[in-house]
Parts: structure tokens; sequence; C-alpha cells
């Protein structure tokens, strides 16, 4: 099979990625390491939002949960002494997915409006424990002194090594929503998605589908949460303040909803420009101190005459109009 | 007893102040299919305008009736400009671009006044304290807002069920297509019922700002409480929001007057004083998620 336009263009972004260590130290810049893990962080988190709102049509207002569950897993175990970072990270992963398996099973039994209402209410119930759990730093939060240890194998506190392992979570994460979306289960979703009684008619309950992809892209997001937390060092209820789940939506908007490589850009995309308006010298002091007003104007914008983002710009003209 | 008393004040005052907010959003998502996350936004408009007015003019009346039309006019130029092309969107767009419009509204005022809370005085004739009962001296503020709230929902329900601009209200949530075909001007209903909701949610930021802290992000504190309250009680429909405003306003302000003290008898100090502010400060979203498990419509499901 020939690879299309659009895996090419993936492959060579991420081959890209691959270079920016080497070409951070060439030029003595190591901030872009860190911005460029960061992005990659969020693409994973976005991938996983993806898989549920691109190709599952839920449009879910409450991602940044489970990237606050991830973030909990790791930073609660470290605050009791536990550092073993394979325990820390598939609790992470396990209790991203018990808590969305819980909230799916509750707010899949709705849809429209009040799917996005409830994650949302659910995520900011979640937040509001963060805030009021004084053990953990409350509203403050907490430095995790001491990131995931994977003795003998790889040592996270080495910045390069660090962005080699999310670049390699990342290339797992979008290979595996890859084959998900296009498996017999990810065809019931979709179904689901554009014709709910259609998809019944031909003998598919859609909800336990929907809840199963909800629990995968939960449990996604909280490794995603499980490296944030280790690339701040710092644990903050802020990870499930309501504008992230927002942020993380546009994400997916931005790159192109329900593509593979989306995510991805559409992460890019919105990192580079809010580091862009926070700190370009070229741009006046005006700009640095209200650059959300800014990056509201891009977003409303976007959302009025770029509905199918970055991604939609490299579909060639033929398959215009996505079914 | 007394502080029972009190806190079911507390509640009402609480729910009449949601009511506000969701009636507006309930009215705007029934009729124009609109998911205005933007809400918030004209609230905390409205407790600036008050702030603002109040101070250059002197008088509080004056200063709530110029921020009452103030923003009124915010939201019916926000209409006008970006909502309107929403209104055939689905609904993943409308609650992005109304995202994307809250981050700009809250810069614009963080512009105008600063990121620090700003401080919102009452005039002089607010400030005492009412004895309602022997031993009960409750502040005449807080009781002012529970009697302008009820009476707005009274007003609010002769408007919808009594009006002719109540009656095009109703059709519109019902089939607007047809009405649109019997020759009523659906896109000026529109504008005057989303108007009418900004005003309301303007009004319950007004009312806000001598108690709670003026600030830019006001707005979306409440804006999430006010989707429980339309989860409960049932989307598009005016007596669902006001069930649904007072029962959320009492079950939280009850929960964090009383829980912690509740959980101590039934466990020890330490473990209600960890545990409590935290269940407190969930109990209504737990509230939420069990109103959903047995009635996903909502208490009060609207028609259609």
């Amino acid at each position: 099979m020939k690879p299309s336009p659009r895996t090419l263009v993936l492959f060579a972004v991420l081959a890209l990625l691959a270079a920016v260590p080497t070409l951070a130290a060439a030029f003595n810049q190591p901030f872009y390491l860190d911005l460029f893990r960061r992005i990659m962080i969020f693409a994973i988190a976005a991938a996983s939002l993806n898989l549920i709102l691109g190709y599952g049509g839920m449009v879910s207002f409450g991602h940044a949960a489970y990237l606050g569950i991830g973030a909990y897993a790791v930073g609660v175990l470290a605050h009791h002494g536990i550092h073993n970072g394979w325990l820390q990270w598939a609790v992470a992963i396990g209790g991203s997915a018990l808590v969305a398996l819980v909230i799916g099973a509750v707010s899949i039994r709705t849809s429209g409006i009040y799917f996005i209402m409830i994650t949302l209410a659910f995520t900011q119930m979640l937040y509001y424990m963060g805030i009021s759990i004084e053990e953990y730093g409350g509203d403050d939060g907490i430095r995790v002194a001491k990131l995931s240890q994977f003795e003998g194998l790889i040592d996270l506190a080495n910045p390069t090594a660090f962005y080699y392992v999310v670049l390699a979570l990342l290339a797992v994460v979008l290979l595996l929503v890859h084959r998900l979306v296009n498996s017999r289960f990810g065809m019931v979703i979709r179904a689901a998605k554009s014709n709910d009684a259609r998809t019944r008619a031909i003998g598919f309950s859609p909800y336990p589908y929907r809840l199963a992809a909800f629990v995968i892209a939960g449990a996604i997001c909280g490794l995603a949460g499980a490296l944030l937390v280790n690339q701040t060092a710092y644990l903050t209820p802020e990870f499930m303040n309501w504008t992230r789940s927002g942020e993380l939506m546009f994400m997916v908007i931005l790159g192109g909803i329900g593509t593979t490589a989306g995510p991805l850009f559409g992460a890019a995309a919105l990192l580079l420009l809010e580091d862009l308006l926070q700190g370009w010298s070229l741009l006046p002091k005006l700009v640095h101190n209200f650059w959300q007003f800014y990056l509201g104007i891009v977003l409303v914008l976007v959302v009025l005459f770029a509905k199918r983002g970055l991604a939609g710009l490299l579909r060639g003209s033929k398959d215009g109009a996505d079914g | 007893m007394i502080l029972i008393i009190e806190q079911i004040l507390n509640g009402l005052q609480l729910g009449v102040m949601l009511f506000l907010m969701a009636a507006g959003l309930t009215l705007v998502f029934g009729i124009m299919n609109l998911v205005n996350l933007a809400h918030g936004a004209l609230y905390m408009v409205g407790a600036y305008l008050a702030t603002y007015f109040f101070q250059a003019t002197g008088s509080f009346v004056l200063g709530v009736a110029l921020a009452l039309a103030g923003t009124l006019a915010v939201g019916i130029l926000t209409e006008l400009v970006a909502l309107r092309t929403l209104y055939e969107r689905d609904h993943l767009d409308q609650v992005l671009a109304t995202f994307g419009l809250i981050l700009i509204f809250n810069e614009l005022i963080a512009m105008l006044w600063g990121r620090a809370a700003i401080y919102s005085a009452l005039p002089e004739y607010l400030q005492g304290h009412l004895e309602i009962a022997a031993g009960l001296r409750y502040p005449l503020y807080r009781l002012l807002i529970i009697v302008v709230g009820l009476a707005v929902a009274a007003a609010l329900w002769y408007v919808v069920v009594r009006t002719r601009l109540g009656m095009l209200i109703r059709a519109g949530a019902s089939n607007r297509t047809m009405v649109a075909a019997l020759g009523i001007n659906i896109r000026l209903l529109y504008t005057v019922v989303f108007g009418f909701g900004a005003a309301l949610a303007g009004l319950a930021g007004i009312m806000a700002g001598p108690i709670y802290a003026v600030q830019p992000g006001m707005g979306e504190l409440v804006l999430i409480q006010v989707f429980v309250v339309i989860v409960v009680g049932g989307i598009g429909s005016i007596r669902g929001a006001l069930a649904g405003a007072l029962i959320v306003g009492l079950v939280d302000t009850l929960g964090r007057a009383f829980l912690k003290p509740f959980l101590a008898t039934v466990t020890t100090p330490t473990a209600a004083d960890a545990a409590g502010p935290a269940l407190a400060s969930m109990l209504i979203y737990l509230l939420m998620a069990v109103v959903l498990a047995l009635r996903p419509e909502g208490l009060f499901a609207s028609r259609g």
C-alpha cells in the first residue's frame, strides 16, 4: 500500500522531533527541548481525547480530569516515598481508567449538551477535591522532588533521555489510536457517531463500545498526566482546571478532528502560539501581559472559519467534505 | 436552630442568584439551541459595571440601573457580532467559540481594571441587619437579594406564561421553523431572548458584587454551578431552573455548614476535618450524578 501524503508528513514530523535534542544541544538552547517535550506530552493527551471526540463524537469537556488523576497518582505516591516508576505509572493508568469508567458510566447514558455539562461538572468536582486536600498541597500544590525511578533502565532526570521516552510513547499512542479506530471496534464507535439508530439496527448496542473507548482514552490521558508531572516536577490541581480541558479540545480541533496526526499538530500549534504570545520579544509588552486575549481571538476565528484545522490543509482537495 | 435558619436563608440567597443565571442560560439553550459558556462573562461584566457606576455616580440605584443597561448592551452586541453565526453550528463549535469569548472577556476586564479583585461597596442604608425573629439578625442586603430574586422569578413566570412575547418564546422552544413560517421575525426574537438572558446574568453579577470577590474569571466559577442546576432541573425549563437552583443552593450551603460537624459525630474529629471540606465541595456534583442516574432528563424535563 502506498503511504498517503499525510502519513509521510507525520513520519517526517516524528523524524524532526527525534532530531530536536541534537539541534537544541548544537545551538545551546535547552529551552526548546523542554518546550517540545511538553508539546509531545500534550499531544498524547490530545490523541486520547481525539479517540472519543473525533472518532466517537463524544464531546468530553472534562478530559483534564485524567491528566490530573495521572499526575496525582505519581505525585501522591512520591509524597509517600514510593518512587518506583513502573508502579507509579501503572497506578496512573489504572486509576484514570477506573475514574473514566465511573464518569463514563454515568455520562454516556446522556448525550449532546448534557454530556458536555456533565463531563465538565465531574472534572470540576475532582478539581475541588484536589484543592481541598491539604495533605497534598491543596490550592498551592506540592513539589515532586524525585521523579519516577526506572532503576538501571532510564533516568528521567536526564532531559534528553526523558525526551526520547516521551517521543517513543507518543509514537506508540498515535499508532495505537490509529489501529484502534480502524479495527472492528473502531468501526462501531464511528458508526455510532454518524448514526446511532442504524448502528442499533445492524445489531450493535453502542453503549459498551462507547464506554470502552471512554475508558481507553482516560487511561492514555492518565499516562500523559504521569509524564506531565515528571515534566513540571510539581503537582497542582491546576492540571484539572476546566480551561485545560478546553485547551485539549482546541488542540484536537486545531490539528484536524478525527485524524491520526491531528493531535500532534494541534498541540504544537496551540502551545507554540501560547509561547509566542507570552514571550516573543518582537511583540509589544502589552501582548505579553494580556496574551490570552489574543489567543481567544485566534480560537474564535479558527472555530468560525477554519473548522478542518491544520490537518485539513494537508488533505487533498478531492476528498473535501468528510462524511 | 437559629444557625440552621440562617444557613437556610444563605442557601436561598445562593439559590436565587443561581436561578437568575440559569434562567437565561436555559432559555438561550431551549430556544436557540446554543451552548453559551460566555454566559458567566456577562455576570462578571454586570458586577464590574455596577461597581464602577456606583463609584462614579455615588448612587447605588443609579449604578445598578446603568450596569443593567450596560450588560444588556454588551450581551446584545456579543449576540450580533459572534454568537449569531453559531446557532446553526454543532455543540462542539459553540463550546469552543464561546470558550474563546471567555478568554477575550476576562482579559478585557483585566486590561481595564487589573487582575486583582476590586472592592465593591454597599450604600449605608443596605449595610445593616434585620431582626427576623428573636435572636436572629440577618444581613439586610442578603434578604434583599432573596426578595429581588423571587420577584424576578415571578415576573419571569408571568412573562413566559401570560404575554405574547412569552408565547413566542415557548413556541420558539418547541418548533422554531414553524414560528418562522408563521411570519415571526425569528432573528429579532433570538436577539431579544439573548438580551433578556444577558440582563438576568448581569443582575446576578450586580447583586453578587458586594458579597463575593469581583475579579476576572469570577463568572466561570458560577457558570459551572449553573450547569449543575440546569442538569438537575432539566434543560429548557424555567420551572426546572428554579427548582434546581434552590436545591443546589441549599445543598451546597448546608453541606458546607453542617457536613463537617455531622461527620465529627460519626467518625473521629481529625477524619471529619480532612474529609468534611472535600466532601462538601463535591456534594452538588454527587447530587447531579444521583439525579442523572435516576432521571437522565432532569427533574423537570421540558416538553420536546
